[in-house]
């Protein structure tokens, strides 16, 4: 089981700024290991953002994106006290979801 | 669902093969179901490409996107973007990555209140532009591109 996501959500006005940070090795595939030999695919491919169990943010994501991968999204609307569940899925079939409840400030 | 899987399950018993009911029963999660991976723009080597399987056409160049990222990248294998549009409509932002051997890095969408903006740490192998494509609601399709120097490569290593 992978890590847990750091998420932090910031409430401005009715707008929640979120960042997320997973803990994921996104291999490339071009990579040689220690041993000479190339390191296999391995990386996140989607990515989901629900707020109270409503779908914000979806994303489609390729090995081009850095390791321990890093997003940032806003969400209009919000409200202290709403759910944030983020959901990724990678190309071996690994998951992890993640929830937070807003906050104020 | 649940009792979909328990059929799959069973016929996969009656057919000796349990793995291949468990792949099924896998494959069919709903939550899988909501994002599709584009695997065939993913796999594209050339930008030309990458946005004909995301049926892409014509895409307008237009100042109102605005893309944030660093001119000069002393490390390739990671760089921040930010993407904002200020498109009306902007229903997803797809990224691509010219020079690199498979350009597509992704797309986002959003619904619900999201806002037209994302922010994202990318793998650039040599320098390149970053290209950014906006759908809008009406089906138009935007672009605008950033110029971001790599003076250690993303990839390989």
């Amino acid at each position: 089981m992978a890590d847990p996501m750091k998420i932090r959500a910031r409430l401005e006005g009715d707008v929640a700024d979120v960042r997320v940070l997973m803990a994921h090795p996104m291999e490339t595939g071009q990579r040689k290991g220690p041993d000479g030999k190339l390191v296999p695919l391995h990386f996140i491919q989607t990515i989901t953002a629900q707020l109270n169990g409503k779908p914000v943010f979806q994303a489609e994501v390729s090995q081009a994106i850095s390791r321990n991968p890093v997003f940032g999204f806003k969400v209009k609307g919000a409200k202290p006290g709403d759910k944030l569940t983020i959901t990724w899925i990678d190309n071996k079939g690994d998951r992890r979801t993640d929830e937070v409840t807003l906050a104020a400030g | 669902m649940t009792d979909f899987s328990r059929r799959a399950a069973l016929k996969g018993a009656g057919a000796g093969s349990l793995l291949a009911a468990a792949m099924a029963a896998g494959l069919l999660r709903p939550s899988d179901a909501l994002a599709d991976w584009n695997k065939s723009a993913f796999a594209a080597k050339t930008v030309g490409d990458a946005l004909q399987s995301l049926r892409v056409t014509s895409p307008t160049e237009t100042k109102d996107i605005a893309i944030r990222a660093p001119d000069i990248a002393e490390n390739g294998a990671v760089v921040p973007i930010e993407i904002q549009s200020s498109i009306p409509g902007t229903k997803s932002i797809a990224v691509l990555i010219e020079k690199n051997p498979f350009p597509y890095a992704g797309s986002f969408d959003f619904a619900q209140g999201a806002l037209p903006f994302v922010a994202l740490r990318v793998k650039i192998g040599q320098s390149s532009n970053v290209r950014a494509v906006v759908t809008a609601a009406d089906g138009k399709f935007y672009t605008a591109v950033k110029e971001v120097k790599v003076t250690i490569g993303g990839c390989g290593g």
